[in-house]
């Protein structure tokens, strides 16, 4: 029991860490290539990349952080015209091709000891660096608190049947509210909507409760990054709500299900898809930042893998959906981490060792991205319709 | 702050024995190097560091060559050789040189060090003839792969980015034939290549084909091949671990000719990579088959219309393709001397812009990109271009040519869509 408390409670840090927000923000600017606009972008990595030297470059060199962020912004945008400028009026893959060749660029020039100044090449840059103008921001104090202080101990003592109960009546909360978002609970607008917050509320406190988290207030990794972190998450996927209802968003949808159609109403195909990439790009970059607040800028954190996790987040929680990017981002890092302490538990260290387990976890994402894909490519809440693109 | 000169104190009073740890943290940076010369590391020899300020603090070398300082301060250090403490034939270029340390990292200062009798000067016409060997080397390899790679675009439509795991492959079980098991090279490299081009058949047995009979759009069918890469890779690492293995463990004899030197396994390699090329064009050209899958490349529907069993040609094309990969697995693995869980990941990038570059789907043209690409990487270095971005030069040229030529240098435009 207390083996599966710990377990379930790594799983509970890592989903609310910061770094799961970041990518949860470059999985939703993924989702406005892939998802939207049936853009194939695999170098969602090198504009978080950028974002995170934009930034960390600038301050580190004794710029004003908001600088450093323009400066991130910039960078990716200039990124995303030069892939742009040579592929989007060519077939799918040879964007693919060109993003994740351009990334693993980035990546190798970001090693390079020629630009150690800038970069800090293969080491990096350090996060004490650039991280002061953010911390300084912070009001939450000094000292460490736990978000929610009404947990599983204070009722019956934090007896067996009281958390089991409670994993129960989660997971029914869980299913509930993806049952409401797909909309087969029968509700429809205000109704869907209010059924969705008041279960989304009623299953992100009941978590709190039985997996009390405490962390500083503060700190390099505490809760003031990850209170601005989810908070630009809330943001983000607020924005892309708006943007998808508008007429743009339309025209999106239209350039991934025909081009032509879309070119013979008079609209701009190419102009469409490159204000598509740079967008998703920007929030690629925006997720950067976050990603090197708490650790360092180091160019091998935010390589290839990467962006293929981003892959896997966004197909397991849908494409083309609001709410999937950051479903997905959550389960995608919450079950590596359950799957990696699982079998580091219960599985004999001749049999898999230490660092066997990391490595076991992520072949078991990639299976699971495979069977996602072919079994059920729409994920979690999205619509079998809507996935029919084809670049 | 009270450790930090305890440690330098610990540093010096074991130095010259075994190697001591120089760990950056946060108000302390480490400068550090190893001292050696092309013969070998030099112990015992004494190192200044200076700082701004004028307090000097000393290292002597280890057993292996290695010293290393910890600083408190940024700034600017003057590292200094003793010249007296080095062995009587050696002489230093410049025994004094500046770095900036910084907070939380490890700064190299090195030494140049030489023998008397030590000539590093070579003509700039030796070095573009050898980076030229070394680029038509890494050319014929990468072509190996490329090919399957674009036939497989040709006749399926799929970018397969699990290609380079593929390569890996081959690598790692030429490692697990020969070096393990002890197998004979020759039998072991094709067991290999037996060995992966099964695995093609059973890939387009098992996944390709009843992917293919469901209908799965072309870009779920890519995202696919991202999760078998990724998964491969992970396999790899599970039972290899991060470090290199050998496929062979004894270091290559090397032969020279006039001012090239190159290693006999890499001649060997290169010659089978060569007929090997040959056979797969001659088998496109002249034979049945081969004029089918060229057929099926060109136009699938048109191919089957005629006759020709699509199916079984791209289950041969797959087949073909990671036998293809995998003997340019084991010969990479044998020319470079090693291979890594990310070996293929490597050349991933070379691969895909030798077929962009090439035309995606045209055999011969991937042939060509190959070589292009290959021999790019390796001359860029000599012609001024710092090596860590020779792999951008390739990109470069990739990015150029897609804005001018798009379909590649021998595909046809309309296959561009």
């Amino acid at each position: 029991m207390d083996t599966i408390q710990g377990i379930l409670n790594g799983m509970m840090r890592e989903t609310l860490s910061p770094q799961t927000a970041a990518v949860a923000i470059a999985v939703i600017g993924l989702n406005i290539h892939l998802g939207f606009t049936g853009l194939l972008n695999f170098g969602q990595a090198g504009f978080m990349l950028l974002g995170a030297y934009g930034m960390a470059i600038s301050v580190w060199h004794g710029l004003p952080f908001a600088v450093g962020i323009l400066f991130g912004l910039g960078a990716a945008l200039i990124f995303a015209l030069v892939l742009g400028v040579p592929t989007l009026k060519l077939r799918g893959d040879y964007l693919a091709i060109v993003t994740i060749s351009a990334a693993e660029i980035l990546r190798y020039v970001g090693r390079s000891s020629l630009l150690s100044d800038f970069t800090g090449a293969a080491q990096g840059i350090p996060g004490s660096q650039y991280r002061t103008p953010f911390t300084s921001l912070s009001f939450f104090g000094n000292g460490s608190f736990t978000l929610w202080p009404f947990n599983y101990l204070d009722v019956a003592g934090g007896a067996a049947w009281v958390r089991i109960l409670g994993w129960i009546v989660l997971v029914a909360l869980i299913v509930g509210l993806v049952y409401v978002l797909r909309g087969k609970a029968g509700l429809a607008g205000g109704a869907k909507v209010g059924a969705a917050v008041v279960l989304g509320v009623l299953a992100v406190l009941l978590v709190f409760f039985l997996f009390p988290v405490p962390n500083q207030s503060t700190g390099v990794n505490g809760w003031w990054v990850r209170f601005v972190a989810w908070t630009i998450v809330a943001i983000c996927t607020f924005l892309v709500f708006l943007l998808v209802r508008s007429p743009w968003g339309r025209l999106l949808r239209g350039v991934r299900e025909d081009e032509d159609a879309i070119r013979s109403l008079g609209k701009n195909v190419f102009s469409i898809k490159m204000q598509a990439l740079i967008i998703g790009g920007l929030f690629g970059a925006i997720g950067g930042m976050i990603y090197v607040l708490p650790s360092s800028t180091q160019p091998d954190s935010m390589g290839r893998s990467l962006t293929f996790f981003c892959y896997t987040a966004l197909l397991i929680g849908g494409a083309a959906t609001i709410f999937g990017p950051v479903l997905g981002a959550l389960i995608f890092f919450g079950c590596r981490i359950g799957i990696k302490y699982t079998a580091s538990a219960y599985i004999p260290d001749s049999v898999m060792n230490a660092q066997q387990t990391e490595q076991f976890s992520y072949i078991v994402v990639g299976v699971a991205l495979m069977l996602i894909v072919i079994f059920r490519p729409q994920g979690i809440l999205g619509n079998k319709r809507e996935l029919r693109f084809d670049v | 702050m009270l450790v930090a000169p305890l440690i330098v104190l610990l540093g010096q009073s074991s130095a010259g024995a075994v190697d001591t740890l120089c760990l950056p943290g946060p108000d302390k940076a480490c400068i550090a190097g190893t001292l050696r010369t092309e013969d070998g590391v030099l112990p015992d020899v004494t190192i200044t560091v200076t700082d701004e300020a004028g307090t000097v603090q000393e290292a002597v070398t280890s057993d292996t060559g290695k010293w290393n300082v910890q600083v408190d301060e940024e700034g600017t250090y003057t590292v200094a050789l003793d010249k007296t403490t080095l062995p009587k034939d050696l002489d230093v270029a410049k025994s004094e040189i500046t770095v900036q340390a910084k907070f939380g990292a490890t700064l190299p200062a090195l030494f140049d060090v030489r023998t008397a009798s030590y000539d590093a000067s070579t003509s700039k016409v030796d070095e573009l003839v050898q980076s030229g060997v070394n680029g038509l080397r890494l050319g014929l390899l990468l072509a190996l792969a490329s090919v399957g790679l674009s036939l497989i675009y040709g006749t399926t439509g799929l970018s397969n980015f699990a290609h380079a795991e593929q390569v890996t492959l081959g690598g790692v079980l030429g490692y697990l034939f020969v070096n393990s098991w002890g197998l004979n090279l020759w039998i072991g490299g094709v067991l290999v290549v037996l060995a992966c081009a099964f695995s093609g058949y059973f890939q387009d047995r098992v996944l390709w084909q009843p992917l293919r009979r469901r209908g799965l759009g072309l870009t779920q069918m890519i995202i696919v091949t991202i999760g078998l890469s990724l998964s491969l890779q992970y396999v790899f690492q599970y039972f290899l671990g991060a470090g290199t293995v050998r496929v062979v463990q004894d270091n290559p004899s090397v032969r020279t000719f006039g001012s090239v030197t190159i290693t006999n396994q890499s001649l060997v390699a290169m010659a089978i990579s060569i007929v090997v090329l040959a056979a797969v064009g001659f088998a496109l050209l002249r034979t049945r088959i081969g004029r089918a899958t060229r057929a099926v490349s060109d136009n699938p529907a048109l191919a089957s219309a005629s006759g020709i069993d699509t199916d079984k040609v791209i289950r041969l094309v797959w087949t073909v393709a990671m036998g293809l990969a995998g003997l340019s697995g084991i010969l990479y693995a044998l020319v470079v001397n090693g291979i890594k869980w990310d070996s293929g990941l490597q050349i991933l990038l070379l691969l895909f812009a030798a077929v962009t570059l090439g035309g995606l789907g045209t055999a011969f043209g991937a042939l060509l990109g190959a070589l292009v690409i290959g021999l790019v990487v390796e001359v860029s270095p000599v012609v001024g271009m710092p090596g860590d971005f020779k792999y951008a030069t390739a990109l470069l040229i990739l990015i150029l040519l897609l804005l001018v030529r798009p379909q590649g240098l021998l595909g046809k435009p309309q296959r561009v869509g």
